[in-house]
Formats: structure tokens, sequence, C-alpha cells
């Protein structure tokens, strides 16, 4: 089935990478502008905030619908385990991504000051929140879960909530923030623009602490990732470009190159999701205490024949997705102007 | 109350709520591209006035529709987690094609629906509707090719025994042609044109009683009542052709539809009535012999099998089904019906005046949406008691390890926001309707005051 000695689980390992890779970058940037919402004071900049990131946000969300389908399709038995698992942290995720779309489309149907200000506070809290989980998420499937012999979580809801995962909720929240903050910032101008490049360094110090942080406890906390990077050291060259490319964005934004100092980020985001996901491999789901439960990518996965298929699909699908997503970009390119059509 | 209970519950509350709104877009979908063509062929302000007007209608309906979608994308794995390792293989291809061609093309085009008015050109503003309106049709050909995988499964073979067995893909165009796909996707696709053209009929009868907004009211209560009627008499079809593969697929889900317990040739098609399930019997019914023969199979003298063939165990909840059916079928000639009325009176131009008719057509909206709940509520509750027919019961399909109270809290969370969320929906719908077209609409500015071939 698989061609030419194409290993197709590796091969969706790595798809399914690129999906949520896809939605944190493009994800990120809106819920980061959605966190730092409430910063601004007026309607007239809020108006511009949420327009920066109008028309682009909720094909940005489909980038987590599309990773959680292929999820299901290709690794089902790890779509059952952590979202059974993760039951109750997956409701909230779920309420607070409900909250933040519909405050986007509600919050300008009317002029009134209360109704304004209540779906502001539903957008940036929805936002925020969702930055916390994600990241929270993300640590615990660092961490390990414990999975029983039959492959379930086994687990408490608060048993997630360990250190750990929640230093990696806060750096969550301090990449998206900043990540937000660059991409408003590439299309403000006048005094909202400065007040944002104020507040890009104040999330870039969160940023860095929060990287260093998170960078030492994974290696002296988090065993199995930890032995990954002294196997193989070039994984350290990966958390090179990550701290550098971080580092860049203080540089950038000091330079006013808005447009790098975003790059800058996005590569950083890509290096973490990169270095995650060689850490795990070939393990999707660690089980902790015990690694003889650990699902991988063969032990989960569909038939070959089903990863086939579901190839074909993305091999057709994936470049018209990249094509159209690039040309919508391109037509709301620029610095944001408010008019008739806008939120 | 038990976790199989609650997780049912929870899953009918977030998939019925989900399922208000995307008929809409989809319906109103396709009728701003007939609104925009129309404008692009005529150049009329007034298209350009009705395109702008229902394409604020149409992004709200679709907010929530995206919202509410949201949850049902996980659902499967949160509360049907023996479930999802059961048919992963299978149903998983479906649900990641829809992300890929359905959502993604929905999302990015919209932003040149929404917000692209001043800044590409009429055609390309036109393509971008189009795109939007076919990815909206993309989303239900998906949903409704796994969804009927589950009625009647095809194209696949069990693997492992036990707690590992599973369904693993065979043949992937016999699971997407399963049995009852075609018929499902055109009976779903319709009843969402009715919807859509419906909403549009009910916003412009309410502007003709209450004499605003006239001109625009009658250009869109024209394409609305077209739309409406092509429609509701496709249904018809449709639906007739469902229910004899029905027939055909899943013979106990038919009893229960009709309320058949005795297998019989000449079998009667039963109009109304009520199931007494302890006695077996349609009570306070009335039937019209022979009929369901003749409709199922084209032939008075072919049997229709009854409910006594099937185990207790192994039958739908009767009476539920049966009353859901019906509900449906009433609409839907209702539907006719009313779209027929509308027409003539329209034509013969005497329509303002018939205002016990306008104010049916006011609340005309209400039947698609009724119909297509209790359509999908037929549907479902008659596959009962197997989540994938005649290989997986409901009740091992649930999630190993999630609490009944867990799934409670879940449920009342839920609850509190769609009810929110669906205040806030009549709300902002209510008042965008109260304030009507915009006047300033009827001046096109920007990209679209060129002339049409300038760019
Ligand atoms: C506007 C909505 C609407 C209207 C007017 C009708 N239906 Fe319907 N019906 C649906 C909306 C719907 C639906 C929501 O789309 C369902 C639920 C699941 C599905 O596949 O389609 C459905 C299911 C459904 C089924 C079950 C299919 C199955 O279980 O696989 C049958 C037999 C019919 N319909 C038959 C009819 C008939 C004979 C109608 C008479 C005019 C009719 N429907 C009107
Ligand atoms: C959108 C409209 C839909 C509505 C209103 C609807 C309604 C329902 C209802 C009422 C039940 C409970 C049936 C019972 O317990 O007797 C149910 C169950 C279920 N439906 Fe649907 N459904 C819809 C769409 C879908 C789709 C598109 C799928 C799959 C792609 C699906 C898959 C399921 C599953 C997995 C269950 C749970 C198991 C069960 O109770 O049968 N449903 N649905
Ligand atoms: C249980 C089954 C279902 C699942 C898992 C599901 C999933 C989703 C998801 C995740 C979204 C949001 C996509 C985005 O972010 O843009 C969505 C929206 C949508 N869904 Fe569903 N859906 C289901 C049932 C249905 C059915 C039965 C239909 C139509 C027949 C449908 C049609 C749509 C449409 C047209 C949208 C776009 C939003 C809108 O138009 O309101 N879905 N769905």
């Amino acid at each position: 089935m698989s061609g030419a000695g194409l290993d197709l689980n590796v091969v969706w390992f790595a798809l399914v990478g690129v999906l949520f890779t896809g939605y944190a970058v493009l994800d990120g940037f809106d819920l980061g502008v959605g966190a730092l919402h409430l910063f601004t004071r007026t309607d007239e900049e809020r108006r511009v905030m949420i327009n920066t990131i109008g028309p682009v946000w909720d094909g940005n969300e489909v980038w987590l619908v599309t990773g959680g389908g292929a999820l299901f399709a290709a690794f089902p038995n790890v779509y059952a385990t952590v979202f059974s698992g993760f039951y109750l942290a997956l409701v909230l995720l779920l309420l607070a991504l409900i909250f933040r779309a519909v405050a986007i489309e509600f919050r300008s149907k009317q002029p009134m000051r209360w109704w304004r200000q209540m779906w502001d506070f539903g957008f940036s809290a929805g936002s925020l929140a969702a930055c916390l989980l994600l990241g929270v998420a993300i640590g615990n499937i660092a961490w390990g879960i414990p999975i029983d012999a039959r492959g379930e979580f086994a687990g408490t809801f608060w048993g997630l909530l360990h250190p750990y995962a929640l230093l990696l909720g806060v750096t969550a929240v301090a990449v998206f923030m900043t990540h937000g903050a660059l991409y408003a910032l590439m299309k403000t101008e006048g005094a909202l623009h400065d007040k944002l490049r104020r507040w890009s360094k104040r999330c870039f110090i969160l940023l860095a602490v929060c990287s260093v942080a998170a960078t030492l406890a994974t290696l002296f906390c988090v065993p199995h990732l930890a032995a990954r990077a002294r196997a193989n050291p070039w994984l350290f060259g990966l958390v090179l470009v990550n701290l550098l490319a971080i580092a860049n964005i203080r540089r950038e934004v000091q330079r006013g190159r808005d447009g790098r100092a975003f790059l800058s980020s996005s590569i950083g985001i890509m290096a973490l999701m990169g270095l995650f996901a060689l850490g795990m491999f070939p393990n999707l789901l660690w089980s902790h205490p015990d690694p003889a439960h650990n699902l991988t990518i063969y032990n989960a996965a569909s038939s070959p024949r089903t990863l086939g298929i579901m190839l074909t699909i993305a091999a057709i699908g994936m470049p018209l997705v990249l094509a159209y997503t690039a040309f919508i970009y391109w037509i709301f390119r620029g610095k944001v102007r408010l008019d008739r059509a806008s939120y | 109350m038990d976790v199989l209970l609650l997780s049912r519950i929870q899953f009918a509350l977030t998939t019925s709520f989900h399922y208000l709104f995307p008929p809409l877009s989809i319906g109103l979908g396709l009728l701003l591209v007939i609104i925009e063509a129309v404008w692009l062929k005529t150049r009329n302000p007034l298209y350009h006035q009705m395109a702008r007007f229902w394409t604020r209608v149409f992004a709200l309906t679709f907010a929530i529709g995206v919202a509410t979608g949201l949850v049902l994308e996980f659902e499967f794995g949160t509360n049907w987690a023996t479930y999802s390792r059961f048919v992963g293989d299978v149903f998983g291809s479906p649900l990641a094609a829809e992300g890929i061609f359905a959502f993604f093309l929905e999302s990015g085009f919209l932003a040149v629906l929404l917000f692209g008015w001043d800044r590409v050109s009429p055609r390309l503003h036109f393509f971008s509707t189009c795109m939007v309106c076919l990815g909206a049709h993309f989303s239900a050909v998906w949903i409704v090719v796994a969804n009927s995988w589950m009625q009647t499964p095809a194209g696949f073979h069990i693997v492992g025994e036990g707690l590992r067995a599973r369904a693993e893909i065979t043949d992937f165009w016999q699971m997407v042609f399963n049995p009852s796909a075609v018929d499902r996707l055109s009976h779903v696709l319709c009843g969402a044109w009715q919807a859509g053209a419906f909403l549009v009929v009910s916003v412009s009868a309410w502007y003709l009683l209450k004499k605003r907004h006239t001109e625009f009211a009658r250009a869109s209560l024209r394409i609305g009542l077209l739309t409406g009627l092509a429609a509701s008499l496709l249904q018809l079809a449709t639906g007739h052709s469902s229910a004899a593969g029905v027939a055909r697929n899943q013979p106990a889900k038919l009893a229960a539809f009709e309320g058949l317990y005795d297998t019989m040739p000449r079998a009667p098609l039963t109009l109304f009535g009520w199931v007494d399930e302890r006695a077996e019997v349609v009570r306070g019914g009335v039937a019209i012999p022979g009929l369901l023969s003749i409709l199922s199979y084209g032939d008075i003298h072919h049997p229709v099998q009854g409910l006594r063939e099937f185990k207790p165990e192994d039958r739908p909840p009767v009476n539920l089904s049966f009353q859901f059916y019906h509900i449906m079928v009433g609409v839907g000639v209702g539907m006719i019906a009313l779209a027929g009325l509308g027409c003539w009176y329209f034509w013969r131009g005497s329509l303002p005046g018939q205002r016990w008719l306008l104010w049916l057509l006011t609340l005309s909206v209400l039947g698609p949406l009724l119909a297509n709940q209790t359509g999908w509520f037929a549907a479902e509750v008659g596959r009962q008691p197997w989540l994938v027919y005649g290989l997986l019961r409901t009740s091992d399909g649930l999630s190993a390890v999630v609490r009944a109270n867990t799934v409670l809290t879940s449920i009342l969370l839920f609850s509190a926001v769609y009810l929110l969320l669906f205040a806030v929906f009549v709300y902002l719908l209510h008042s965008k309707i109260q304030h009507g077209p915009d006047a300033a609409d009827l001046t096109p500015a920007g990209k679209l005051a060129r002339p049409p071939r300038a760019n």
C-alpha cells in the first residue's frame, strides 16, 4: 500500500503536525489580538483591533477544525483518548472559542456602550482563556498523561493542572500575545500603532522570561524529552533557532521593521512546534508513569489504505487551500481602513 | 441519570442547535448567488441593495453556525470515544475532507463576500459569493456522507475482535456512495434551500404587511417564492425516494415511521395517529389502504415488513419516530401549498391585498426549520438502537472514562450558552429586519460603482 517505501504513518504524523502548526501561527495572532483587545480604550481603537483580524480569523480557526478531523481520520485512538480524557478542559476551550467567535460578529451590530463592552469582554476573555488552555493541553501532552492498558485516559481534570502544564499555559499566552501585537502592529498606524509598539515590548519581556523558564523546565523536569535531546544534540540547533528568532523580534521592533518582527515570531512558533513534534516522535501520547502504554503513530493509526486515501485528499486539497488563503491575505493586505462593511 | 442517556441528550441538543443555522446559510447562500447574478446582469441598484441586506443576515447565521459546529467536530471524541475508535478509519476521512474542501473554501471567500464590496471588482465579488455558496454545499455533502454511512454502512470490513474490533475502509467510493447517501444529501439540500428561501419570503411578506420598503420586498419576494416553490416540489421527490430507500435498507425504521406492526401486502399509509407501543396498534389514525406498498415499492401487492419481524430490543422507539416523521411530511406538504398560493397571488398582482396570506408567509420560515429538525430526529431516532446500523449499538459507543456528572456539567454549560446565543440571534435579526435595507446601498460606491467592463 505504501508507495516506494513511503511510511504513511510518518507522513501523517508530519501532516497533522503541519495542520496544528498552521493553526498556532495563524489563529495564534488573532487569539493574541483578542487577548490585547481590552487594553485599548476608545471604541475606534477597538474597532480597528477587531478589523485587523476581521477578514481572516474564521479561516484561521479552520486549521483547528481540519486538524481535529485529520487526527480523527489518521489516529482515531488518539482522538478518542485525548478528547474523552480532556473532557472538561475541552468543553471550556470550546466555550471560549464560541464566545470570541460570536463576540467578533455581534459587537458592531449595536451602538450601545454596555453592548459593546459586554462583547469586548467576551472577545478578550475568550481569547485569553483559549491561549491558556491550549498551552496547558500542550504541556500535558509533553509531560505525559496517565493511560491505562486499554489506551484510555486514567487521570482526572485537576490532575491536568500541574505546574509544568500551567507554565506552558502562561508561555502560550505570552507567545500568542506577542504574536498578536506584532500582527496588529503591521496592520495599524498612528496613535494605536505607537501603543502597540510599547505593548509588544512588554509582551516580549514576558515571552523571553517564559521561554527560558519553559526550556529549562523541559530539560530538567521532563526526562523523556530531555533524553531525546541528549541523544540527538542537533535538536539543540532547533532550540537555538527558536531563541534567536525570539531575540530577533526585539531587534526588528526596535528598528521599526514590523513585517520582519512578525516573521520572526512566526518562525519562533514553528520552531517550538517542530521541537515538540520531534521530541514526541514516534509517540503521539506519552503515558506517564508507564511508557508501555504510549500511543504511537503505529498502534493508534488507521489502516494504510485509509492513510493513503487521506493523503490523496490532502494532496488535492491543501494546495488549493494554500492558494486561496494567500489570495485572501493579499486582497486584505495593508493597513486597516474602516468602511461601511467593517465590523 | 446514566451516562448513556445524558450523552444522547447532549448530542441531540448540540446537533439540533447547530442545525438551526447551516440550512439558513446554505439556502441564503444560494439566494445571494441568484441575487448577485441578477444584479450583474441588470445593473439594477435594487439588487445591489438586496445583496447587501441579505449578506448581513447571512453573516449572522453563519457566525453562529461556525461557533456551534466547532463543538460537534470534537464531540465524537469526548462523548463517543468507543464509537470513534470503532469507526475512525471510515468516518474520519469524510470529516477531514469536509475541513479541507468545504470549511476552508467557505471561510476564506466569506471574507471577500463580507468585507470585499469596495475592494474587489463586482465580478470577483460574485465569484467569491459563488465559492462561499459552493463551500456551504460541500460541507453538507461530506457530513451527510458520514452520517449516511452510519445509517447504511458500505465499503468496509470489520477487523479484530471484541473490544479491539473496528471497521476499516475497503472501498472509498462505495463508502461515499453508500446506499442512502445520494437520496439523503439531495433531501437535506432541498431542505436547506427551503429554509433560506422562506426566510427571505418571511421578511419580505412582513415588509409588505407593514407597507415598508415595498419595492425591495416585492423583488425579494419574487426570488424567494420561486426558489421556495421549486425546492418544496423537489423536496417531495427526494423525500419520496428517501422513504423508498429506508424501506429497502432499514425496514425496521420504515415500519416505525408508519407504525406498521404486521408484515402485509397492500400496506396502508397512515396519515396521522398515535402509536400505542404496548398494545402494538395505531390509535385514532386515518390510513389510505395500499398506498404504502405503492409508495415504497411501486407495487400494491409488494409486502411491507412490520415491526413484529424484529426482536423488541432491535426496534426503534416507535411512536417518537412516527410523530417526528409525520410532522415533517405534513409540513412538507404544507410548504408546497403555501408556496403555490403565494406564487398564484403574487403573479396575479393581488398579494398585497391578501393579508391573511401575508401573515402566513411571514410565519413561513418556521416550517422548514421545524421540518429540518423533525426530519433529523425521525432519521436518528429511527436508527436506534443502532449507532452504526446493524454493527454497533448506541449503548456500546460511549466513552469509557467519562462520568455522568461531567456530562451533566457540560450539558448545563452548553444549554446556558446556547440559550444566550439564541436570544441574541433573535434580537439582532429582529433589529436588522426593523432597520431594513440601507438606502445608501442603492448607490454603489468604490469599485462597485465602476462600469462593468472597466476592470
Ligand atoms: C425543509 C425540510 C424538510 C421537509 C419539508 C421534508 N423533509 Fe424529509 N428530512 C429532512 C428535511 C425535510 C432532513 C432534515 O433533511 C432529513 C433528516 C435527515 C436526512 O437525511 O434528511 C429528512 C429525512 C427524511 C427521511 C428519513 C431518511 C432516513 O432516515 O435516512 C424520509 C423518509 C423523509 N425525510 C421523507 C420526507 C417526505 C416524504 C417529505 C414530504 C414532503 C419530507 N421528507 C419533507
Ligand atoms: C444536524 C442535525 C442532526 C440532528 C438534529 C440530530 C439529532 C440527533 C438525535 C435526536 C439523536 C439522538 C437519537 C436517540 O437517542 O434516539 C442523535 C444521535 C446521534 N447522531 Fe444525530 N443529528 C444530526 C446530525 C448528525 C450528523 C450529521 C451525524 C454524523 C455525522 C450524527 C451522528 C449522531 C451520533 C453519533 C449520535 C449519537 C448516538 C445516537 O444516539 O444515535 N448526527 N442525533
Ligand atoms: C454532527 C455533525 C456535524 C459536525 C461535526 C459539524 C461540524 C462543523 C464545524 C466544525 C463547523 C465550523 C466550521 C468553521 O469553523 O468554519 C461547521 C459549520 C457548518 N456546518 Fe456543520 N457540522 C455537523 C453537521 C452539519 C450538517 C448536518 C450540515 C448541513 C447539512 C452542516 C453544515 C454546516 C455549514 C454550512 C457550516 C458553515 C457555517 C454555517 O453556514 O452556519 N453541518 N460545522
